[in-house]
């Protein structure tokens, strides 16, 4: 890991001086703030039961579906496009320092694009003047339930990525698994062939990778740490698949 | 020599690529400091055997070992030992030329403290003090080339593996590549392929050519000549009678005869070229048997073959080679 910080410094440095990145940005904060007004105008309509965060956070996936694919396609299809992969690891640095290098730098990037969405309940809290808006318990719980499952989508972004040298292939292979991870299960649980009693296992666990669920706890309080242990898992299997895959793609090159 | 090991010992190396074979039994060896040119047409496994050396690819078989140590079970020693340079020279778009320096030095393990008057140097030695704050992406190939070139130095490793380093530089640059490349022999190991035959004679030491994944040839380029060519050309042009002429070559020395006679010129001087098996020069004693027999002499030369030929040669000798077995099995 002697090389892990050197590596992340160049590559946080070079999200900073890419426009790309700032393209993500003002699009991301220019969505979430138009749902954001969105919200307030039918809370200002008619008086509602939960707290702007809770249903601001409900749409979570929105996001998701979207930004993921683009911070993450470029990480490791790039370098391979260009070759630069080979003269990276023709150095002392291993697959695994750049793989987790690469894959800290854009969950970095991607924490701070929603961590910049507190700026929307700071100037509701400034302009409103009233904390009934503001309750802490949704909002410190959405902000974690951003936190740790960015961590697993990322993860599979990178993880798409290190599978094509063709970004935009990278990009919708991680749109689709993401998809697949977030909405084809919520489907999946609703589907009535799998409530019979001979899938019974196959229906706890389509319940435990319920990302909405989750989400619902999260914002309740509710910290369960099989789910927290779901995300890391689902992590740590990425990124072992992305480093697989990097190695793999040498192998037969 | 046991406390001097070799800087790079190939034994059998075989890689094979999805049936197909790239490399088939390559052995060679480079003593330290030896500057060593491979050669080969397009495909004849150049890339695929310098990756090999760096570790980057597996081989199917055999055995590479580089300053003593086994390439496939010490990968990360032998990446500290290794300046490498790819084909094509990829390089980052979007970042400056110091920078990209300052962070491979980083990655190479050179410490902050000697990095920084270390990239002033290699900046001076590859001319590229100009740039040195521009953009990558926007400079021009030369530019890109030689950035590749300060970027395989820069750790100071003992062994550089250059892919195509000329490739795309006018002939100036090229010049500035040659002495570059020539300043390192007998301080580093350093194997270079290049198309560009003139440029390999000039630099290398050593010569191996390459073609259909096997060593064709191997030597300096004088020993290859003789070699591979097997004889010595005279060029001459000449005016008067010939009929007696092949018979007092064979005096001067047996093997001597006359390949090819042109028609005479207005001013009646036929060109003449001549061959021989021996190698010393027989300029003299050829001019005296000339003008002993009253023929005019206006010009008399020994042709000396490049290495071009003897690539060419060797090439075609090869491929020969691989052809003959198939049509003989038809």
């Amino acid at each position: 890991m002697k090389h892990y910080f050197t590596l992340l410094s160049h590559e946080v440095r070079m999200l900073l001086v890419n426009p790309s990145t700032y393209i993500a940005a003002v699009m991301f904060l220019g969505v979430m703030g138009f749902m954001f007004t969105g919200i307030l105008d039918s809370y200002s309509k008619t008086p509602q039961d939960t707290s702007p965060a809770h249903v601001f956070f409900s749409i979570f996936w929105f996001p998701v579906l979207f930004i993921v694919p683009l911070l993450t396609m470029k990480c490791l299809a790039e370098e391979r496009r260009l070759g630069t992969i080979e003269t990276l690891l023709t150095t002392p640095v291993t697959t695994t320092e750049v793989v987790l290098a690469k894959y800290s730098a854009a969950y970095l990037l991607y924490v701070s694009l929603w961590g910049s969405t507190a700026g929307f309940f700071f100037i509701l809290k400034k302009f409103a003047g009233d904390s009934r808006f503001l309750d802490p318990g949704p909002l410190v719980g959405g902000y974690l339930f951003v936190a740790v499952s960015g961590l697993l989508f990322i993860a599979v972004g990178v993880f798409a990525s290190s599978l094509s040298r063709n970004q935009a292939v990278a990009g919708i292979l991680c749109f689709a698994m993401l998809a697949g991870l977030i909405v084809g299960v919520r489907f999946l649980s609703d589907a009535s062939w799998l409530s019979r009693d001979l899938l019974a296992p196959l229906k706890s666990a389509v319940d435990y990778a319920q990302i909405f669920s989750h989400y619902e706890d999260f914002t309740r309080g509710v910290i369960d740490t099989r789910q927290v242990l779901f995300y890391l898992s689902g992590t740590v299997l990425a990124l072992i698949f992305s480093i697989l895959g990097v190695e793999v793609k040498l192998l037969h090159s | 020599m046991p406390d001097q090991p070799l800087a790079i010992e190939v034994s059998h190396l075989v890689k094979t690529y999805a049936g197909v074979t790239a490399v088939a039994d390559i052995s060679f060896t480079v003593a330290r400091g030896e500057i060593i040119g491979f050669l080969g047409p397009n495909g004849a496994g150049k890339s695929t055997t310098m990756r090999i050396l760096t570790g980057y690819l597996p081989a199917t078989s055999g055995s590479v070992h580089i300053c003593g140590l086994s390439v496939a079970t010490q990968p990360d020693d032998i990446k500290r030992k290794i300046g490498y340079m790819p084909e094509n020279n990829p390089l980052p778009e979007d970042m400056r030329v110091s920078e990209y320096l300052y962070f491979r030095g980083r990655l190479k393990e050179v410490t902050r403290r000697k990095l920084g008057p270390r990239i002033d140097e290699v900046l001076e030695l590859c001319d590229l003090k100009r740039v040195r704050h521009k953009i990558i992406g926007q400079l021009s190939k030369g530019y890109r080339q030689r950035v590749g070139i300060a970027e395989a130095i820069l750790a100071e490793p003992p062994v550089i593996i250059m892919d195509e380093p000329t490739i795309g530089l006018d002939p100036h640059q090229i010049l500035i590549v040659r002495d570059l490349i020539a300043s390192l022999r007998g301080r580093m190991t350093v194997i270079i392929s290049s198309h560009i035959l003139p440029e390999i004679e000039m630099t290398c030491d050593r010569v191996l050519i390459i073609n259909q994944g096997r060593v064709v040839a191997q030597g300096t380029p004088a020993d290859l000549r003789r070699e591979i060519l097997g004889q010595s050309t005279y060029e001459l042009e000449v005016a008067g009678d010939l009929a007696a002429l092949p018979a007092s070559l064979a005096a001067v020395e047996p093997t001597l005869a006359i390949t090819t006679a042109g028609e005479p010129d207005p001013a009646g001087f036929r060109r003449l070229t001549l061959t021989t098996e021996r190698a010393e020069e027989l300029g003299e004693p050829l001019l005296r048997t000339l003008l002993a027999q009253n023929l005019r002499v206006r010009s008399l030369s020994r042709t000396h073959s490049t290495l071009e030929d003897v690539f060419l040669a060797a090439t075609r000798r090869s491929w020969d080679a691989v052809a003959a077995p198939k049509s003989a099995a038809k």
